[in-house]
């Protein structure tokens, strides 16, 4: 697989952040970071206004129907930008890789799609291969492991940019698990509808982010985060911090509000 | 066999709680994830199944064409081919060949399609005696018929403990432990069937236009016996595993093993050409081929055709997060995993199992090794659209879905609903910021917390801090 790379970045370029339904919900902080982050790599960046979701979860359970209608708004939304940023593997594959083929129907979308597609990042991966950013805002003390969440991993190729991104930070020590790039099980509304064996993927992640013996597990996905730290919650692991890789860059480890 | 698909979410919740299971199934990520990983190595893996891909393709598009083509040929060196349209009508053919020749017994070597037809049963029925002779296979079978959780390991479920029970209890022989003794115990038994079989079953990993053969790859041996010693040997295969050339075998031989077992080479291949010409020194008298459909042709110009690709590796099961937890049989049919996930509801009916397509996490791995290249992460996705638009989903999700969609498409009252859900989250949540149980989502909860939301959603708080930080540049300017 290869994964394109886009041309460099002009201080002119205007960056489009969309933030996730999920981060809107649970984790502004993680939107914040993000944000801070984009705006150090000395981007011009704007938060649409009108963003909600990306419409994985309709598509995902088969209702591409609604799929296609979220999907529509938010390449209108975006594609007046140089360059989308999402903090987020799996929503970020969603619309660089996903909406071509939910659009493989309607010529026009298709095409415009293809415009806006070889410009939407994930955060990492703009971050180290458009910004090319050399130095992180965030300083931490401790150790971490890395989880590759698999939307990420698979469907857009991040995986060296967030230990890049990471290892500019002196002082935060990163211990590599077993297999980072196994599932953690959450697999959206796989978490819902199979809890069980969900939770039982998520053990085996589990047992390979405790023999790190890391202070805390660093990944790229909201989604994969509530799972992994109810899970480890829920087993009466209180010490173990799951944390998203933009607060750690951006050094937005606590929650101000 | 029976379906059982529809009784996957009890036989899952089963399957973690079986600790024996739990522990047994480890040995298929230390045995074949990492060896594969491993001799993976050895060759271009993307190149050669660019080239897989390629022939594949090349060969299903014309699938009628070289069946025409295999069948000539065969016919040519003497082989009867017969096409079967279901899974059922096959083992009838198989059981008309057994009755003509007059076969009180049938030995078996490895295959999956046999299981499909449920052939051992209608061999029983008839009174013809079916005789497993894989080891794993002959482990299940006298497990009174238990069937295999792995297309290529079919007992990867079971741990030598429980083998050393089965074997001391069926041969009526003092226990043993250690396998060498065990496998040659199970030799001890096998032998005078071998002996005396009238008839040969085998499966076919490929079968070659070119030459009218059958390629067979295996790892014990036995397969050799199952063709050489009866007089007569019948090839059962699926209609897909048409391939046009022996160089076409090179190539998949290369990607098959790797892929399965983790091995360069599996023990013995073999490419079995007609039955025994006059001056042959071996070879049964008599050769067919029961070419079984069962489904397989409803594929073809469907968005499910690249799933004919399949060489039945199981390289998706041992990757796959679900099945390495769960293992192959609560999958409920003959093939487990992501394929068997695709395969079941596209043979067995879509309303037949309806978890399959869903029980999967969607995590791409299946992809990223498959040797043929096999999109399965969209094409149950596809499957998925398929029972939505079939109303094959519970109405409450449906509802859930176009709640949710109806929000989503208007910002202002995405806004309102976001911030009353981010407050009621927050009022279920305890001291340690953490909700033990949530309405809606008992399947979450039942083993999981729910982490609280921060206060206030990413919207509300950002327009209230760039108001604040255009003030702020405001009074600075």
């Amino acid at each position: 697989m290869s994964f394109p790379q886009a041309a460099r970045l002009l201080p002119t370029d205007r960056v489009a952040l969309f933030v996730t339904c999920l981060v809107d919900l649970m984790r502004p902080e993680i939107g914040f970071a993000a944000l801070k982050l984009l705006e150090h790599a000395g981007c011009q960046v704007v938060v649409p206004p009108d963003q909600t979701c990306c419409g994985q979860p309709a598509y995902n359970s088969g209702d591409r129907a609604a799929a296609h209608r979220l999907a529509e708004r938010v390449l209108e939304q975006l594609e007046g930008f140089d360059y989308v940023v999402v903090p987020s593997g799996s929503c970020g594959g969603m619309i660089k890789v996903h909406y071509l083929e939910l659009f493989s129907d309607d010529p026009s979308l298709r095409r415009r799609m293809s415009d806006l597609a070889p410009r939407v990042f994930e955060l990492t991966q703009f971050l180290a291969d458009v910004a090319h950013v050399r130095a992180v805002p965030g300083s931490a003390q401790g150790s971490i492991t890395y989880h590759d969440s698999c939307s990420g991993l698979r469907e857009l190729g991040v995986q060296t940019q967030p230990r890049a991104l990471l290892s500019q930070i002196r002082g935060l020590e990163l211990r590599e698990m077993g297999d980072s790039r196994a599932c953690c099980g959450f697999g959206g509304s796989f978490s819902l509808k199979y809890g069980e064996v969900s939770a039982a993927i998520g053990d085996e992640k589990i047992g390979q982010i405790h023999a790190t013996g890391a202070q805390a597990v660093v990944l790229g996905d909201l989604g994969c985060m509530l799972h992994l730290e109810g899970r480890l919650r829920r087993l009466g692991d209180d010490a173990t911090k799951v944390l998203h890789v933009a607060q750690v860059l951006a050094g937005e480890l606590e929650d101000p509000s | 066999m029976q379906i059982q698909s529809m009784h996957f979410k009890a036989r899952a919740g089963e399957k973690l709680a079986d600790l024996r299971l739990q522990k047994n199934l480890k040995r298929l990520s230390e045995k074949f994830v990492g060896s594969r990983a491993r001799v993976m190595q050895e060759i271009d893996f993307e190149t050669t199944r660019n080239a897989a891909v390629e022939r594949r393709d090349r060969t299903i598009e014309r699938l009628d064409m070289w069946l025409e083509i295999f069948e000539e040929r065969a016919r040519a060196t003497g082989a009867t081919v017969l096409f079967a349209e279901s899974a059922a009508e096959a083992s009838q053919l198989v059981l008309q060949i057994a009755r003509e020749h007059g076969a009180r017994s049938v030995i078996k070597s490895k295959s999956m399609v046999s299981e499909e037809m449920a052939l051992n049963q209608v061999l029983s029925d008839a009174g013809i005696e079916p005789i497993e002779t894989d080891l794993g296979e002959y482990i299940l079978q006298i497990n009174e018929n238990e069937p295999p959780s792995h297309i290529i390991a079919p007992v990867i479920h079971k741990d030598k403990e429980e083998i050393s029970d089965l074997f001391a209890k069926v041969h009526g022989k003092p226990r043993l432990t250690d396998i060498h003794q065990l496998t040659r115990e199970a030799r001890e038994q096998l032998r005078p069937k071998f002996m005396r079989a009238d008839m040969g079953v085998t499966g076919g990993n490929f079968i070659i236009a070119e030459t009218g053969s059958v390629a067979v790859v295996t790892n014990e041996g036995n397969e050799g016996m199952c063709t050489v010693l009866p007089k007569v040997h019948v090839v059962v295969t699926g209609i897909e595993k048409v391939i046009p050339t022996l160089e076409d075998f090179a190539v998949f031989a290369r990607l098959l093993t790797r892929s399965a077992t983790g091995q360069s080479i599996s023990n013995y291949i073999s490419l079995l050409t007609g039955p025994r010409a006059s001056g042959e020194p071996d070879g049964p008298d008599h050769m067919y081929f029961v070419l079984v459909d069962g489904g397989r042709s409803s594929l073809l110009g469907s968005e499910f055709q690249e799933m004919l690709r399949c060489i039945r590796c199981g390289a998706c099961m041992n990757h796959c997060p679900v099945y390495q937890k769960i293992g192959g049989h609560a999958y409920g049919w003959v093939y487990p995993g992501p394929m068997g996930s695709v395969l079941t509801p596209s043979y067995k009916g879509l309303e037949n199992a309806l978890d399959l397509p869903q029980a999967a996490t969607l995590c791409g791995e299946c992809h990223v090794v498959c040797p043929v290249k096999i999109p399965l992460p969209d094409l149950l996705r596809k499957l998925r659209e398929r029972q939505f638009e079939r109303h094959l989903r519970p109405w409450a999700e449906r509802a859930q879905l176009a709640l949710w969609a109806y929000v989503a498409a208007r910002p202002h009252l995405y806004r309102l609903v976001a911030s009353a859900v981010n407050r009621a989250l927050r009022l279920l949540a305890n001291r340690r910021r953490l909700i033990r149980w949530i309405p809606f989502a008992a399947n979450w909860s039942q083993s999981r917390d729910m982490p609280a939301p921060s206060k206030g959603t990413f919207t509300a708080r950002y327009a209230r801090w760039s108001t604040q930080r255009d003030l702020a540049k405001s009074r600075t300017s």
